[in-house]
């Protein structure tokens, strides 16, 4: 009942969402090549699967994105379990990184490409930079919120590194870790878009540069939904990923 | 020398520039085998005795001795049962059992048979694929003693273990422990503020008092006297301790009863 009711909630707010952009486009006199109708969108999007683009610029995308990410939170969960335990180490790492957080990784853009040129890493790099600090952060944060019993406990067993870190920190935070890695997946998403409209020439976010450079503003709005909607279930991936792991540690932990 | 020494024990803590004196000048002897109650209100510096004892914790001043030896740091010949269990939730009943026996070097068969022993031991047969969460409070902590009694330490340290439990669980767990000592002849250190668990468990009662944290006295209790909770023997041990607490009696005293 409750999952039906939802399924209502989504369609009437989806509906809601399409009726207005109808009305938008009916009110206003742009041409239908600079605002198409959400028909024409749709006739968009067909024209996109069945041409195969749509397929081959999503497999782009989402190659970058799986590299990006993934190796962001290796890396960021890695560092922040050495951090989490040096507490006199991460005093001084600290305001660097708050230094370096508020950046929008679109800023780090042009010097990326200046870099690594156009292609694929630049997405890459900025999808690994938006994923990077929240991982860290949580991570480190997981550490040190970490029941001190658990430690009393290894240290009673005599559990020395690195199996303390394997058997017993690493575990003991995963909870709280999972909770950053599924926030980052937002952040990282968001950030492959921007990426892709500068530093390459070939995904969903350059997908939308062209379709301006080509004036499908048809394509242009059906991209930015696909790009919605792979969103939604990246976050639904990870929130069910995040929802088990919490159930088989026992629950609020 | 006795098997456990605490000499002079001091331990001092300041906060917001208060000090507060946690241990002043304890000093007690323990023999092998003994199971010994630690009893006091809270404050009284029961839990840091026995965190000093485990080497959890260090003295101010003083010293702790185990078979002559310095108390440094904690070590797997002493096994620490916590009032929270500290089991890992993340492990189901057996492997939480053989996490000391990974840390030895013992072969997979054996840790299992080991694990499976002493499960049996504490009454947890058939629980083994079980997780944590889906154990009691109660089962929880047994979980926790057949993992401390796994790896064969020679003392058991116990702070408030059953703290935690209902009235009659908590009996129920006092019954297995006091089953559980003489089978395995352990030496028991046990931090209480209950007065019938420490009358019920131990040979004898180190009765502790806060402000500064000291010991008042040690009540001895007659070998088997107290096995009936009903028992004149129970009572009578019982009232030495409500005594002990009500009245302003000499420091250090000796009761023999």
């Amino acid at each position: 009942m409750k999952k039906l009711l939802s399924v209502k909630n989504a369609v009437v707010s989806v509906a809601v969402l399409i009726g207005i952009w109808q009305i938008a486009y009916m009110v206003s006199d742009y041409s239908d090549a600079l605002f198409p109708s959400p028909y024409q969108a749709f006739l968009a999007l067909i024209e996109m699967i069945t041409d195969g683009t749509l397929a081959e610029n999503i497999g782009t995308s989402m190659f970058r994105f799986s590299i990006g990410y993934i190796s962001s939170v290796v890396v960021a969960v890695f560092l922040g379990l050495i951090l989490g335990r040096l507490p006199g180490v991460f005093k001084y790492v600290n305001p660097a990184l708050q230094l370096l957080r508020p950046i929008s990784p679109t800023a780090w853009m042009p010097f990326i490409v200046l870099l690594f040129g156009i292609g694929e890493v630049p997405a890459i790099v900025i999808i690994f930079i938006a994923a990077f600090f929240p991982v860290l952060l949580s991570t480190v944060a997981a550490v040190n919120n970490i029941d001190p019993v658990y430690l009393k406990v290894a240290s009673n067993f005599g559990i020395k590194q690195p199996a303390l870190t394997w058997k017993f920190i690493l575990p003991a935070a995963f909870p709280q870790i999972a909770n950053g890695i599924h926030l980052a997946v937002g952040t990282a998403w968001i950030f492959l878009v921007a990426g892709e409209m500068v530093g390459a020439q070939s995904g969903l976010g350059y997908q939308i540069i062209d379709a301006r450079n080509n004036i499908r503003a048809d394509i242009l709005l059906a991209t930015i939904l696909v790009i919605g909607v792979i969103g939604i279930i990246l976050d639904g991936i990870l929130k069910f990923a995040e929802k088990k792991i919490l159930k088989a540690w026992g629950g609020a932990e | 020398m006795a098997y456990i020494e605490v000499k002079d024990a001091c331990r001092k803590y300041t906060q917001n520039g208060k000090e507060t004196v946690v241990l002043d000048n304890v000093s007690l002897e323990i023999e092998k085998g003994e199971f010994i109650c630690l009893l006091g209100p809270s404050g009284c510096g029961k839990s840091t005795l026995l965190n000093s004892l485990a080497g959890f914790e260090r003295l101010n001043s003083g010293s702790v001795t185990i078979d002559g030896k310095e108390v440094e740091k904690p070590s797997v010949k002493n096994i620490t049962i916590f009032q929270n269990y500290g089991l890992l939730p993340w492990r189901n009943v057996i492997s939480n059992v053989k996490l000391g026996l990974e840390a030895k070097n013992i072969s997979k068969e054996e840790a299992d048979k080991t694990a499976r022993k002493f499960l049996e031991l504490v009454g947890l047969e058939g629980f083994e694929k079980r997780y944590p969460r889906q154990l009691s409070g109660g089962q929880q902590q047994r979980v926790a003693i057949a993992r401390g009694l796994a790896v064969d330490p020679d003392i058991i340290f116990m702070d408030e273990p059953f703290g935690a439990l209902d009235a009659i669980t908590r009996m129920k767990l006092q019954d297995d422990m006091l089953r559980i000592s003489r089978e395995e002849k352990k030496t028991i250190i046990f931090v209480t503020h209950d007065i019938e668990e420490a009358v019920f468990l131990a040979d004898r009662i180190v009765v502790m008092m806060a402000d500064p944290g000291r010991i008042k006295s040690i009540v001895k209790v007659p070998a088997h006297s107290t096995a009936d909770r009903t028992s004149q023997g129970f009572l009578h041990v019982r009232d030495r301790v409500f005594e002990l607490f009500n009245m302003k009696t000499e420091e250090y005293i000796d009761y023999v009863i």
